[in-house]
């Protein structure tokens, strides 16, 4: 099977494998009981996802590798996920925010992805679909409050913008590798899901009375494994324990 | 089982409508339908319907109690009974909540994407369990709100085992296998206890129980046939959780002042001595068959009582466990502390977002 498949297939669970860590550190600890369960419904979900899409990368490289090797033993640079993903938590405007532009991302993503010639690829993207559509609900549902709420939320929504903006371009590039397999009708026009995901995005930030962020500098590098400081440390929490036994079951 | 399990939700007014009966009287506000908001409401008018007719009430909750039947938010119940539950209902609830914590621990760390998942659903089950639980210590007149700032100003107890900290992989296996196993015993008698709301949210939360002490007991299986060193790890944990889980029954007996007034109302229906020494029997085999030893040189089968002779734990330090000195008393109730204090903007956006729609739901507390 294709290096490029295997690429692409891998960025994708990184992508949700990475946020999905993130998500679940606030397990145990949200801003009120009934949050604290949807909010790890979500990472639940995209936990599944991430599992999914390992999986099959596993599958298409051929090599023997496991979706938990792939999670667990490559390093730093071999990760692709976005550098959004990667983000610190923060305050819940942050993580919300957050949610919001990759949540939209998802939902136009994997609503392309379901008509890839790639049944597998579909399938998961079918799948995932409806989860996606109820977290868009959800982060929309928050960046409203924290829009309209009071000064407090507002700032700290805004401030979450601001902070976030940089890493959104970088949802949108399209590696070189992937020329084929967007030939071949397997993976997703990026270009196209832009344009949906901003007009979609631009009216959540109106609707929440904040303001879309202007003349950001772009961060990139996720492409090429180059990512923010925050991963390292990411990884070296989650992989720690496989790699002491790196021969043991669990 | 027994026939009250098997009631449907509109069963419940029936015990309503037989003292209706006995009264000779049709008192319409009793067929409210039970909701956690309108109690408050509810027990006013009942017990003032109640008082005008000078029935014997305490008569009409003690039959109950002999048939069986559930007393239920809007009966008439004494306040001892009331106080009991409320203490009971609510530090059940904090020990789900604080129970997160000791778990949650792991989840980023968690070695498999499956047993990440696992330990995910698991530590969200526990985040339902103790929602379930304040929405029956509700019915009983107090808000959740009250609830948590008893936990948060460290008023109210939750349970002792979550003061103990989680250090290795296994110290999940090994609280998934014996402090689950350990609340199974617990809340499948209370799935039989004579408070409605309670008995019901104990069949929901039980169904979960057991999944996670069986995962919790494949965690143990796979630590248990592992490397040297994953064995290791897991009689460590069982080293160090045994004894505090045999704490979790509550002291002995001789020593358990709230224990007869639980068995004489039914809230309660074995006594603590007896739920350890189950417990005990249940889970030596279990370590046998994983090769672990139980850390008891005095556990000896004994023949005539069908059981285990064992070591009773160190109560000195159950007592200062429960009052604030364990290993994580500290850590816990500050991670609460914070989690609340740091959603308190949260929770005013939505407030005031709420507001400012018209929306009648408010976000709780
Ligand atoms: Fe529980
Ligand atoms: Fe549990």
């Amino acid at each position: 099977m294709s290096n490029a498949l295997f690429q692409y297939t891998l960025r994708l669970g990184d992508s949700s494998l990475i946020l999905a860590q993130r998500l679940s550190e606030w397990t145990g600890h949200g801003p009120f009981l009934e949050e604290d369960l949807a909010l790890t419904n979500i990472a639940l979900d995209t936990l599944g996802t991430a599992k999914s899409f390992l999986e099959y990368a596993a599958q298409v490289e051929g090599k023997g590798r496991t979706d938990d090797d792939l999670a667990f033993f490559r390093n730093e640079r071999e990760f692709f996920n976005p550098l959004i993903t990667e983000q610190p938590n923060g305050d819940y405007a942050k993580t919300m925010v957050r949610q919001v532009i990759m949540d939209v991302y998802h939902l136009y993503l994997y609503k392309e992805l379901a008509k890839s010639k790639d049944t597998t690829l579909s399938g998961i993207a079918q799948k995932a679909i409806k989860e996606v559509t109820y977290h868009v609900r959800h982060s929309a549902s928050w960046l409203e409050r924290f829009g309209n709420g009071t000064d407090e939320s507002h700032q700290r929504a805004q401030d979450a913008l601001n902070e976030l903006w940089q890493y959104t371009q970088e949802l949108f590039e399209t590696p070189g590798s992937e020329k084929e397999l967007l030939a071949q009708g397997v993976a997703v026009n990026l270009q196209d899901i832009q344009a949906k995901w901003e007009t979609h995005v631009d009216e959540l930030i109106r609707k929440a009375n904040l303001k879309k962020p202007e003349n950001v500098f772009m961060q990139r590098g996720s492409l090429d494994g180059i990512h923010t400081e925050h991963l390292g440390y990411l990884l070296a929490e989650m992989q720690h324990l496989p790699r002491m036994h790196p021969t043991a079951k669990w | 089982m027994n026939d009250r399990d098997s009631m449907k939700p509109g069963d419940l007014l029936l015990p309503v409508k037989s003292f209706c009966r006995l009264s000779g009287q049709i008192i319409a506000p009793l067929s409210f339908e039970i909701h956690a908001f309108s109690v408050k409401f509810a027990y006013s008018l009942t017990r003032s319907a109640y008082m005008e007719q000078n029935i014997n009430f305490e008569d009409i909750f003690e039959s109950k109690l002999a048939k069986n039947d559930f007393i239920e938010p809007k009966d008439w119940m004494p306040d001892n009974y009331r106080k009991h539950l409320i203490r009971q209902i609510s530090q059940h609830a904090h020990s789900e909540i604080v129970g997160m914590l000791p778990e949650g621990n792991w989840i980023t760390r968690a070695p498999s994407l499956r047993s990440k998942i696992v330990l995910l659903a698991k530590v969200q089950d526990e985040g339902g369990h103790g929602l379930y639980l304040y929405t029956a210590a509700e019915t009983l007149g107090v808000s959740r709100d009250e609830l948590l700032d008893a936990l948060h100003t460290g008023k109210a107890k939750y349970s002792s085992i979550f003061n103990y900290p989680t250090l290795t992989w296994a110290d999940v296996g090994a609280i998934g296998w014996l402090v689950d196993g350990a609340a199974i015993m617990n809340q499948v008698m209370l799935q039989r206890s004579s408070y409605g709301p309670y008995s019901r949210a104990m069949v929901r939360i039980c169904k979960e129980e057991s999944f996670h002490q069986r995962q919790g007991y494949e965690i143990m299986t796979h630590l248990a046939f592992g490397t040297p060193e994953q064995k290791q790890m897991a009689q460590d944990a069982l080293n160090r959780w045994w004894y505090p889980t045999m704490m979790m029954f509550g002291p002995p007996d001789k020593d358990s002042p709230n224990s007869e007034n639980a068995i004489k109302w039914r809230i309660k229906r074995e006594t603590n001595d007896q739920l350890r020494q189950r417990f005990v029997n249940q889970t030596v085999p279990q370590a046998e068959y994983l090769g672990l030893t139980v850390p008891d040189e005095k556990l000896t089968w004994n023949e005539a009582k069908q059981g285990y002779d064992f070591s009773e734990p160190d109560w000195v330090e159950f007592k200062n466990v429960i009052n604030g000195n364990g290993p994580c008393n500290k850590q816990r109730l500050k991670a609460r502390n914070d989690a609340h204090k740091n959603g308190a903007w949260v929770r005013e956006a939505a407030a005031a977002y709420a507001k400012k729609k018209g929306e009648s739901t408010a976000v709780a507390a």
